[in-house]
């Protein structure tokens, strides 16, 4: 028999049904493949208990008849959300201890379809990065390498724990969050499948805010198939989020007809970004050539704004930023520094608590919000992005579906790109656009590079279509028949 | 547009983040890195767009007006660094 860690989401799922093995055994594959990783560092904490009774509870469902798609698959959750009674800090110092006495609509929607927690995963802290360094927990090292090399790798980031503990079979699926690519990069990073799906679709409540406008939460998984499972169990309206849409859920799965005869696929030419290396643009050249011979109409397209998104990009989220990790003050939750005063406790434990990058956004976004530059840089960057929202919604009039690189590079090394922030944000640069403009995007791994390291394709959608860009991404799925696995070079002890 | 050090220590003093005196200098340098990039910003016309306020076209609804929370004290103090008498217990700020 197959490893049990080795089955994708659908495979779990019709295993379980069918009474291959149990829930319980399931997770313990799990758990036990946990205790062999940890050098990765893709888990801050472990949950095993929680798992094993979660999972008995999801066999006494599946016993009764009432179990749904999601029942018995065990999870990894991204630190930011809050998870009641477990720790939930958004990788940051600031949240030192805390531990929520509620638990996110996204986890609940999760837990009630009878998902299993197996712990909560490492990300960028308070999802600020591409690389999974600014953790307070440190580094997570990407399950890949390059051929021939000992290099360790960044998984991407921000949810680079969720993407290393699905590359390594660590955890059937996670979930992610993505502001300007944090679900995206790290799935083309690590071969996994990451969706971002429409802003509003799943509720940010008890979701440790980033940037309110822009974080989305989103699966991160094995194929396209387990991305569409994961979704519909995620997504709902939510009375306790304003911005969440009171739109029905469809069956996503249902929409992987592998048919997309006459759709068409706009090529966006301004995403043919200078310096991107030569793998990409092959990969995105057969991605286009897949989806012809797959029956699409390929047509091109021009997003003129395309350059100003990122520049927008790092207005709007420091902005957000400024203002929502205001609330970090050593009073309500977390780490509290002393001092001699009610005003140098806020200073000195906002100045221990936060790490480099996180100050820096802060700064930026105190900066640009702040009297006589509000106009000159928020209210500025707020019309462009009404213009880059305008862009896509040009495009499809003509096109059903857009098609571009998820990233401008294959993983790099650990500390290769951490002491240029400039050059950090760089990497968001096919990612940030269809934030901007709340669109769905998926990344889909499509080959690997001259390295042998993952290349991930993006598609991104029409407002609250994930199921074009799930259709789609299934059909390059197919047609790139990515395989390839890691080489274990973990728990070797 | 750039910032220098004596902005710098204001914006942290707005932001409420300790910043000594020899972090500042090295600050200057990675703002005004960021915000060089962002300037390019100003080569758009903006002339007659509206800034946007909400990414989905979606109207706000209105809710019952019920309580739907509240009498959980002890759950919004349970992290509390420090609490006492059923309160969030800061430095004394009254003399």
């Amino acid at each position: 028999m197959t490893e049990l860690t080795a089955l994708t989401l659908a495979e779990a799922r019709d295993g379980l049904v069918a009474g291959d093995f149990s829930a319980r055994e399931l997770t313990q594959s799990y758990v036990t493949a946990m205790e062999t990783a940890t050098e990765l560092n893709a888990y801050i904490v472990d949950t095993p208990e929680q798992a094993f009774s979660m999972a008995d509870a999801a066999d006494a469902r599946l016993k009764d008849g009432t179990a749904k798609a999601m029942t018995g698959i065990p999870l990894a959750i991204k630190d930011l959300f809050c998870t009641r009674d477990v720790h939930s800090c958004s990788a940051s110092h600031i949240l030192n201890g805390f531990q929520p006495q509620y638990e996110s609509t996204v986890t609940q929607n999760l837990w009630d379809d009878g998902a299993v927690m197996l712990g909560k995963v490492n990300m960028d802290e308070f999802a600020m990065g591409s690389s999974n360094e600014t953790s307070y927990y440190g580094p997570v090292r990407n399950p890949w390498k390059a051929s021939g090399s000992e290099k360790e790798l960044v998984p991407g980031g921000s949810s680079g724990g969720s993407s290393a503990a699905v590359a390594a079979e660590i955890a059937v699926a996670a979930t992610g969050t993505d502001t300007g690519g944090s679900i995206r990069q790290p799935a083309a990073f690590t071969g996994t499948v990451g969706l971002k799906p429409t802003y509003g679709r799943c509720s940010r409540w008890g979701i440790i805010a980033f940037a309110s406008s822009l974080d989305q939460a989103g699966p991160i998984t094995r194929t396209v198939r387990d991305a569409a499972i994961m979704l519909e169990s995620m997504a709902s309206f939510d009375p306790k989020d304003t911005t969440s849409v009171d739109c029905p859920v469809p069956n996503y799965e249902a929409a992987l007809t592998g048919d997309i005869r006459g759709l068409k696929v706009g090529i966006p030419k301004e995403y043919h970004a200078d310096g991107v290396p030569e793998d990409i643009e092959k990969i995105w050249k057969q991605g286009i050539e897949w989806l012809k011979d797959a029956g699409a109409e390929v047509v091109d397209i021009s997003l003129p704004h395309t350059k100003y998104a990122l520049p927008t990009y790092y207005i709007v989220a420091p902005a957000e930023a400024s203002s929502n990790l205001a609330r970090y003050d050593g009073v309500k939750y977390g780490l509290r520094v002393t001092g001699e005063s009610l005003d140098d406790m806020y200073a000195l434990t906002r100045a221990e608590g936060f790490g480099d990058e996180v100050k820096r956004r802060i700064l930026i976004g105190t900066y640009v919000l702040s009297a006589g530059y509000y106009d000159a840089y928020y209210l500025k960057a707020q019309k462009v992005r009404s213009l880059i929202a305008r862009d896509f919604a040009n495009a499809y009039e003509k096109v059903d579906v857009i098609l571009t690189p998820t990233a401008p590079s294959a993983a790099f090394a650990l500390g290769e790109k951490s002491s240029d922030p400039l050059e950090m944000y760089l990497n968001d640069i096919f990612t940030v656009p269809a934030s901007l403009a709340g669109l769905p995007g998926i990344s889909v791994p499509a080959g690997l590079s001259q390295d042998g390291l993952p290349l991930g394709l993006q598609l991104i959608g029409r407002a609250f279509d994930e199921e074009t860009v799930l259709k789609v991404g299934g059909v390059l799925e197919s047609a790139a028949q990515f395989s390839a696995k890691p080489a274990k070079w973990w728990g070797a002890k | 547009m750039s910032v220098d050090k004596n902005t710098v220590a204001k914006i942290a003093h707005l932001a409420r983040i300790k910043v000594p005196d020899a972090s500042l200098e090295p600050l200057v340098g990675e703002l005004n890195n960021i915000l060089d990039f962002v300037e390019q910003l100003n080569e758009v016309n903006t002339d007659n767009v509206a800034p946007m306020t909400s990414v989905v076209a979606a109207t706000m609804v209105l809710r019952d007006d019920d309580i739907t929370a509240g009498d959980c004290r002890d759950e919004v103090l349970a992290n509390a660094p420090a609490a006492e008498h059923g309160f969030f217990a800061v430095p004394k700020v009254i003399e």
